[in-house]
């Protein structure tokens, strides 16, 4: 069957293989079929249907059923093949999986996502001294990642009365917000100086604490979790750095990801923090392309939905013959929690947190009262432009089109870039006037 | 000198205000006076509409056939000009088949006219190449209402409904400048408390009257949807009992919704979350919700799934198919329902009937006294037909449309025009494209005529003659009777509009917009009959779908569709979408608006419209000429600054011709299912003039 159907067979439509069932890979799936291709294969390897997985932590929260997150059925055209795939056979285009099956392919794409690190926790892996990594955690501690891991959580969480939540960025605030609606006593242990370092400066990061703490999550930072405490691997609480002690019954820990290259490394594509992509989202061998959270492009590792949503438009496109490269992606990061009771507080932050010098211009407008915040940093540059270097809006979105459209676009500022923080419509969903 | 006014209707656009015509001893015969009878606008008019008349001033119209001789189109006697037309259609057809010679209609054209032609095509030339300018109107709803309920109409109810429902969308509609009567029924439903929500990149005159405006992108109208049904169904507002007992498809078309989270639509489509929910919020605890899409959100090359969306907005809050609350679609041109539901469309039959149905297209041919394997193949759609001329339709018949001006891609079109072998076009007036023709025939308008349009509420209404044609001026009908007289079908092409209609009730009956039971009398006698109105004792049917859906098993089709680019994105080379639209003073190609002059001074010609801040980055101040540059084109058109609209976008009216038409840009990239060009989203730069200011 597969005799006659290689590249060179100009009689047949190529032959894509998609590895990896997630945002990205089921996007490029449905986006090739929109666009006409006619053979897509998808290897998926994940036990859960498709899902999106932005909503995790509505799930989590109880705010949506978990078959409610899941992603729209493919279309017919496209074989779906619950597999994982162990080798790629570059020379003969060939995907080794472990089923058994060899898939062929004429375009490879490697959607193969991202993993959690976990850090070295003292008794997070009973045999960590063997430098082995045992594979299942103690009961009751969980990464905080896929629907797996959301439904173990869930069905952990009847008599947990207090959580640790390990990491203060946007996925360990998203989940400790989640658990706090679910009545669950929540700690927030985030080693860094502030929530959010990387988005957030002290002032917005102070607001987003002062949101949380009235959702009763207490944050701690500076905070350096050394231990996981158990007793018979069932987790009863952690041990800080400097030695004081929390019981909890829930650990969650979401300190980070990172991207799952190892089939792309052994298959001798180069690889630095991620598979590295050019322009046209193609790996060092043209036939094989990524997407999404494994892959990096022109330096940079997005692991966010939108960015993988958007190299998954323009690969569908360029793979059906379509001129569209991609040239990166300049989204804002974006953060909503939202409460069963409470008005839900909206977080958009981008670029640089603080001024870089003193030629850098900040404009800031805060009301504390309101718990808003918002602030844009001006630079200067050579040709004597203003343009955007970094923002934040918390709890006043009302200019997030505008200031997104002028991050995206990278355009120098022709007005005083007030107007990014301020609306002036009559009429609450009006443009600015 | 008769004082008494007659009843009819305005020339103009699908609301088809009430007037009368009184007779006068001017040179423009007839003078507009009030009807308030009439419940659609009673008796309130526009200026398009007060200064309707002057269309009729003898100096404005074509009053003669004219002929190309040696290049110059001269005036001919009607023996001359017909026998040309008929001479050229049959060598075509000789020399390169039937299919050769196409009919292009118009949604301006009453329902005996688009029935006649239609007629025409697949009897007499024996044609499938037979679209029409609707098809860049109202097709995506069209499509996208046969998909839900299978029926379309462009309001399942009448107007007088809308002031009742609680929250009302309008999406892509700008009423206040091309429909302006009707602006009173969102005034009047403000008053009665209920909320008004209009989506549109401008701050239009209508945005400036609602109660929340949202402005997305150009061509990003489907994301909004998306991102408003995901958040009912997060915030748990989805009516599950009508969901359960009156739909179908529920659940993947919640996983659609779901897979478009409200920060992605955020930045898809540049509405801030907070005011997408305030609008969900507004839509769902009204009580009873409509969507009313325009041109906005159908003129694009998704613009059937774009009404798809809203409509599965309606259906997930169960505001569709109970009283005040539904999805309707603002028809365009002042036929533009009847003229879809009869034959001019490439493939459909009358009374909405379907081309490739055997049982449609035996019931039709029994109606025509003809074998219905005789009957041609369904055709191409208007673009694909526009695109075809020259090279596979060599001898194009056109009447009621004017695509020079109002064509996606014009100078493309104007090319493929001049690259026939023979043009013949019946208007008014000599348009743009007219002027392109061998053969021009002068015929009747409006005032001048009687046949039936079916408005925006699917309500068949008459146009009642009030004034004698200037001498050398024909009807429509007789000019159709004529040809098919000399290309050998001496029957079947009555000249009498009232005998077109009763054939075309036979035509209709049974189909789904079934005209049976109306009659010129019950017409006159009730201010209009709602289709479908199978008998002469049946009420007509102002509601729709009360009870069931039109659908074979009753229930409204979910369909889950997903959000897609635009065909053009703005990318470095070309960094600024252009929209188009409407003025208020113009309308469609401008050719009839153009002539008036209180009109044209109200809006004397084209602009660009931009955000200060792009001006000021352009270095281009208010009034400057400034060029507007895309793949397809150059226009050049005075700036006109203002802050209504976003400083991503531009906006260009589509009224004039020339270097200030705004086609010129517009994509022709096609709907897949309704075949509608993406007039509404493109992506161009602007350039300052050299010398400008």
């Amino acid at each position: 069957m597969l005799k006659g159907m290689t590249a060179t067979d100009s009689t047949a439509e190529p032959r894509i293989v998609v590895i990896g069932g997630g945002m990205a890979g089921h996007r490029l799936a449905q986006q090739l079929t929109a666009h006409g291709a006619g053979r897509v294969t998808l290897l998926a390897e994940e036990e859960h249907a498709p899902y999106n997985r932005v909503l995790l932590a509505d799930v989590l929260a109880g705010r949506y059923a978990p078959d409610t997150a899941a992603l729209a059925a493919l279309p017919p055209q496209v074989e779906c093949r619950r597999a994982r795939a162990v080798r790629i056979d570059r020379e003969h285009r060939l995907v080794q999986c472990d089923d058994g099956a060899a898939v062929a392919y004429d375009h490879l794409v490697l959607a193969t996502g991202s993993n959690p690190v976990l850090p070295p926790l003292r008794g997070l892996f009973d045999d960590a001294l063997t430098g082995r990594e045992r594979h299942e955690l103690p009961t009751g501690v969980f990464a905080f990642r896929t629907m797996a891991d959301c439904e173990l959580i869930d069905r952990h969480l009847p008599g947990v009365r207090q959580a640790v939540v390990v990491g203060g960025g946007l996925l360990g605030v998203s989940a400790a917000r989640a658990l706090a609606a679910r009545g669950v006593q929540v700690v927030l242990a985030h080693q860094g100086e502030h929530l959010m370092e990387r988005h957030l400066d002290e002032e917005a990061a102070g607001l987003l604490r002062a949101h949380l703490a009235e959702l009763g999550v207490e944050v701690h930072t500076e905070c350096r979790v050394r231990s996981a405490l158990t007793e018979d691997r069932r987790i009863t609480g952690v041990e800080l750095a400097d030695g004081f002690r929390l019981d909890a019954e829930l650990l969650v820990i979401a300190t980070g990801v990172r991207p799952r290259t190892g089939l792309a490394a052994a298959a001798g594509l180069e690889v630095r923090r991620g598979i590295v992509v050019d322009d046209r989202l193609r790996t060092s061998d043209p036939a094989v392309h990524a997407v999404g959270d494994c892959a990096e492009h022109r330096g940079t590792v997005y692991g966010l939905a939108g960015p993988a949503l958007a190299q998954a438009d323009r690969l569908a496109r360029l793979l059906c013959g379509q001129d569209a490269p991609y040239r990166g992606s300049r989204l804002l990061t974006r953060l909503t929690l939202a409460g069963p009771d409470s008005a839900p507080l909206d977080l958009a932050a981008f670029g640089e947190t603080s001024p870089a010098g003193p030629g850098d211009r900040v404009v800031r407008l805060a009301d504390a009262s309101r718990g808003t915040y918002r602030k844009v940093i001006v630079r200067r540059d050579d040709l004597g432009g203003d343009r955007l270097v970094g923002g934040v809006l918390l709890g006043d979105l009302g200019t997030v089109g505008d200031l997104a459209g002028t991050w995206e676009g990278d355009e120098a500022l022709s007005a005083h870039p007030l107007h990014l923080l301020t609306t002036q419509s009559t009429t609450p969903g009006g443009p600015s006037r | 000198m008769n004082d008494a006014a007659t009843d009819t209707h305005c020339p103009y656009c699908a609301l088809q205000c009430g007037m009368g015509l009184r007779r006068t001893d001017g040179p423009v015969p007839v003078a507009v006076v009030e009807r308030p009878g009439f419940p659609v606008n009673r008796g309130a008019l526009c200026g398009k509409g007060a200064n309707a008349a002057a269309v009729l001033a003898p100096g404005a119209r074509l009053t003669t056939p004219l002929v190309r001789t040696g290049g110059e189109l001269r005036p001919a006697s009607w023996d001359e000009a017909l026998d040309r037309i008929a001479g050229a259609v049959t060598a075509t057809a000789a020399a390169h088949g039937r299919d050769a010679v196409g009919v292009f209609g118009g949604g301006g054209l009453t329902n005996e006219k688009a029935y006649l032609l239609g007629k025409f095509a697949r009897v007499v030339l024996g044609t499938s190449a037979i679209d029409y300018n609707g098809r860049f109107c109202m097709s995506s709803a069209a499509a996208g209402g046969i998909r839900a309920f299978g029926l379309d109409r462009g309001l399942p109810f009448p107007v007088e409904d809308i002031p009742r429902a609680g929250c009302v969308i309008l999406v892509g509609g700008n009423p206040a400048e091309t429909m302006p009567p009707f602006v009173r029924y969102l005034r009047e439903l403000q008053e009665n408390g209920g909320k008004l929500v209009v989506v549109d990149p401008r701050r239009t005159r209508t945005a400036e009257l609602a109660d929340l405006h949202l402005a997305p992108r150009p061509g990003t109208d489907l994301a909004l949807a998306l991102g408003m049904l995901h958040l009912v169904v997060a915030e748990g507002r989805t009516d599950e009992a009508f969901i359960a007992g009156r739909t179908t498809g529920w659940a993947e078309t919640r996983a659609a919704a779901m897979a478009h989270w409200p920060e992605h639509v955020e930045s898809v489509t540049g509405v801030p979350l907070p005011h997408l929910r305030e609008a969900v919020r507004l839509f769902c605890e009204a009580g009873t919700g409509m969507v009313l899409t325009a041109r906005g959100p159908e003129q694009q090359a998704k613009g059937t799934d774009t009404v798809s969306a809203w409509i599965n907005l309606c259906l997930a809050t169960g505001n569709a198919g109970r009283l005040h609350a539904g999805y309707g679609c603002l028809t365009g041109q002042g036929n533009g329902q009847g003229g879809r539901e009869h034959g001019q469309k490439a493939d459909q039959l009358p009374g909405y009937r379907k081309l490739d149905d055997p049982a449609a297209r035996a019931h039709v041919a029994a109606v025509w006294g003809v074998d219905p394997d005789a009957l041609p193949a369904p055709g191409r759609s208007a673009y694909e037909l526009l695109d075809s001329l020259g090279t596979d339709v060599r001898t194009l018949l056109l009447a009621g449309s004017n695509p020079v001006v109002s064509a996606p891609r014009s100078a493309h079109v104007t090319e493929r025009l001049r690259s026939l072998d023979f043009l013949a076009v019946s208007d008014v007036v000599l348009s743009e494209t007219a002027a392109l023709a061998d053969v021009v025939l002068p015929v009747t308008q409006w005032a001048e005529e009687t046949g039936t349009m079916t408005n925006l509420e699917g309500r068949v209404i008459l146009r009642r003659k009030a004034a004698e044609a200037p001498a050398g001026v024909r009807s429509d009908l007789e000019v159709l009777h004529a040809l098919a007289g000399r290309l050998g079908h001496g029957e079947g092409f009555p000249t009498e509009p009232e005998k077109a209609f009763d054939e075309l009730r036979r035509a209709s009956a049974g189909g789904a917009a079934d005209y049976a039971g109306i009659s010129y009398e019950r017409i006159e006698a009730e201010e209009g009959v709602f289709w479908p109105c199978p008998s002469a004792d049946h009420p007509g049917t102002p509601r729709l779908f009360l009870d069931r859906f039109a659908t074979p098993d009753g229930r409204a089709r979910f369909t889950a569709v997903h959000h897609r680019p635009a065909g053009e994105e703005p990318d470095e080379e070309y960094p600024v979408r252009l929209t188009t639209g409407r003025v208020l003073a113009q309308y469609q190609s401008g050719a009839q608006t153009r002539r008036v002059a209180e009109l044209n001074a109200a809006a004397p010609g084209a602009f660009v419209e931009l955000h200060p801040r792009l001006a000021e980055r352009l270095g281009v101040r208010d009034g400057e000429q400034v060029a507007v540059v895309s793949r397809r084109g150059r226009t050049v058109t005075p700036a006109r600054l203002t802050t209504a609209i976003r400083p991503d976008t531009v906006f260009m009216p589509f009224h004039w011709p020339g270097a200030a038409n705004a086609n010129v840009h517009t994509n022709p990239a096609l709907d897949p299912v309704s075949r509608m060009p993406e007039f509404k989203a493109c992506a161009v730069r602007l350039e300052r003039c050299e010398g400008g200011g």
